[in-house]
């Protein structure tokens, strides 16, 4: 599984495939080459909306680069384009100017190839936990139904869902929901998960266990993903890469890897390495929201006063 | 062995007799004295009123006649025909005005000219251009559920969360899972909503079409009583027309909730 990034040409494959030239078995076996992770390139990306003195810069020169089979977190203050950014990726809405590439090609309508989990639920209330898991695949077509059924319930088994296969579901608490959304994206394989601030709305406790349960999955199929969060612990106890965005418009601010090592394990969270990082990227922020709040931006009084609180808290805890 | 049975008989047992069905009980039954007494002592205005214990031997004769229940079948069978077309084509236009930016420009207009005028008025209109009176009482049943058929499947299909059509587009959705496993299931509540409350519209509209302009039905049957000064019957005929109309929306819930298992979990 680990060992399928490598792909070559992927343009080149497309455009033949579209040709009609190749039969059903080559038509798989380039897919599933092309199957686990891609590389990302994101390059000067603008957004706007509005026009004329209304047009409002969303984003702004926002370049980025997702590395192939990599977590990586992009954290920045609430209102900094972040779901803009990913809409963009997954392909709901189109950049003014800038280009995104996944593995060399321009991304363009959605697919199933950059697969987002949105915040809170999108799981179809109409179908089962098994119903909402396997309609990626049983819409695609392309594998015997037996075999769809098999991979979602061993996936369904590993997050612990087994028994809630045939639940609705309003049937499942918030924590079950995010795993089964989880779930219904990356049995697809998508070259690229996009999670827009996934365990957003959960309690603490219920986030803390789906962050654990989010490392296992990780490290079981290494797909290369952007995961956007607001959390700063959870962004570094997650991350590769850390991308730290400013306060609109976004761009990136600064791109920090967090060289801990994998499987991650919540005693991390009290090393010396995790404090420096969480100081690094909190020095970065608060920057950020000082900036928000000298253009009188409302939300970020709050702001401030919360990653004040916290800096203080990790600081205090480093001594 | 014992247990589980006497525990379950006990619940079905309390269930009947549940506090929320004695209340029921006890106002229907004061109701009924009340009547009987006022009849029989001529309260103000209940004074051609004719008692229960009267009305209640003139459904034992309306029970035992085929007239009667030809007057059922009859109202039945146009709420039926109406209510059915309606559906027929008023979802797939709810569907279309959602969906398609041109069709909700030119008919949406059009119809919010047409959706205030009450179906009654028009019974003439309908009476001079349907060629007999069975299809211009049809036509004007139909339009009692079609008006509200459409706009309650446009406001559902318009409202269906975008996260929806975004997560299955992404999934590899192609235009006929689209409409068949996501926006009409996503509607379907909406429809069924719109469904039991076009079917008390259709009552309203079949009964006093029938007065107007029917030669039978349950409507006729009341207008024709009053004519022939029958009181009692022209009880009956209401009584009847109220328990079509419950029975009519009972179909329709219990329909409703065996398609959308989803929606009674809580």
């Amino acid at each position: 599984m680990a060992d399928e990034g490598g792909i070559q040409e992927p343009r080149e494959t497309n455009r033949v495939w579209h040709k009609g030239l190749l039969n059903n078995q080559e038509k798989v076996a380039i897919e599933t080459a092309n199957e686990g992770s891609g590389k990302m390139i994101v390059d000067s990306l603008g957004k706007t909306y509005g026009s004329g003195p209304f047009r409002q810069y969303i984003l702004r020169d926002c370049s980025f680069v997702l590395e192939e089979q990599k977590l990586t977190i992009l954290i920045g203050p609430s209102g900094c384009g972040k779901s803009t950014l990913i809409n963009i990726l997954a392909g709901y809405e189109e950049a003014d100017s800038g280009t995104a590439t996944l593995d060399g090609a321009p991304v363009g309508e959605p697919n199933k190839d950059r697969l987002v989990v949105f915040q809170e639920t999108a799981l179809f209330p109409w179908m089962t936990t098994l119903g909402n898991v396997t309609y990626g695949p049983r819409v695609q077509r392309n594998r015997p139904k037996d075999e769809i059924e098999t991979e979602a319930l061993g996936l369904l088994e590993k997050v612990g869902l087994e028994e809630f296969r045939d639940k609705y579901p309003i049937q499942l608490s918030g924590g079950m929901q995010r795993r089964a959304e989880l779930v219904r994206a990356m049995i697809n394989n998508p070259r690229v998960m996009l999670l827009d601030e996934p365990f957003r709305g959960l309690d603490a406790m219920t986030r803390e266990l789906m962050q654990e349960h989010y490392v296992r999955l990780f490290e079981e199929r290494r797909q290369t993903t952007l995961f956007v969060t607001s959390e700063i612990d959870e962004a570094i106890f997650l991350a590769d890469t850390l991308l730290i965005m400013t306060n609109g418009p976004g761009r990136i601010k600064k791109s920090i890897p967090i060289d801990m090592p994998w499987p991650r394990t919540p005693d991390m969270l009290t090393s010396m390495e995790y404090l420096r990082y969480k100081e690094e990227a909190l020095d970065l922020l608060h920057e950020e929201a000082l900036k928000a709040f000298a253009a009188d931006n409302k939300i970020a009084a709050d702001f401030l006063e919360a990653y004040e609180a916290t800096k203080t808290e990790s600081v205090s805890a480093s001594r | 062995m014992k247990s589980p049975n006497s525990s379950s008989l006990k619940k079905l047992f309390n269930k009947i007799f549940s506090k929320a069905v004695l209340r029921g009980i006890v106002a229907i039954v004061f109701s009924i004295a009340f009547w009987e007494t006022a009849s029989r002592f001529a309260f103000p205005l209940f004074a051609f009123v004719p008692p229960p214990s009267i009305v209640l031997s003139v459904v034992g004769e309306s029970f035992g006649s085929l007239v009667f229940w030809e007057n059922w079948t009859s109202s039945f069978g146009r709420v039926i025909f109406g209510f059915v077309i309606a559906q027929i084509i008023g979802i797939p236009l709810g569907l279309l005005m959602a969906n398609n930016r041109n069709i909700h420009g030119m008919t949406f207009p059009i119809f919010e000219i047409l959706r205030p005028i009450p179906p009654l008025a028009w019974v003439p209109a309908s009476i001079i251009f349907w060629p007999t009176t069975e299809l211009s009482i049809a036509f004007v049943i139909f339009l009692g559920a079609f008006f509200t058929i459409v706009i309650n499947v446009l406001g559902g299909a318009k409202s269906i969360d975008a996260r929806y059509i975004r997560a299955a587009r992404s999934l590899g959705s192609n235009r006929s899972d689209m409409f068949f496993r996501i926006i009409l299931p996503a509607v379907l509540p909406s429809i069924f909503t719109g469904m039991a409350v076009g079917m008390g519209i259709t009552w309203e509209v079949v009964v006093a079409a029938e007065m107007i302009a029917g030669k039978s039905g349950l409507g006729y049957y009341t207008w024709e009583s009053y004519v022939g000064g029958n009181f009692p019957r022209i009880i009956v005929g209401m009584i009847s027309i109220g328990l079509a109309g419950y029975i009519s929306s009972s179909m329709i819930r219990l329909i409703g909730k065996r398609s959308t298992p989803w929606l009674r979990l809580f």
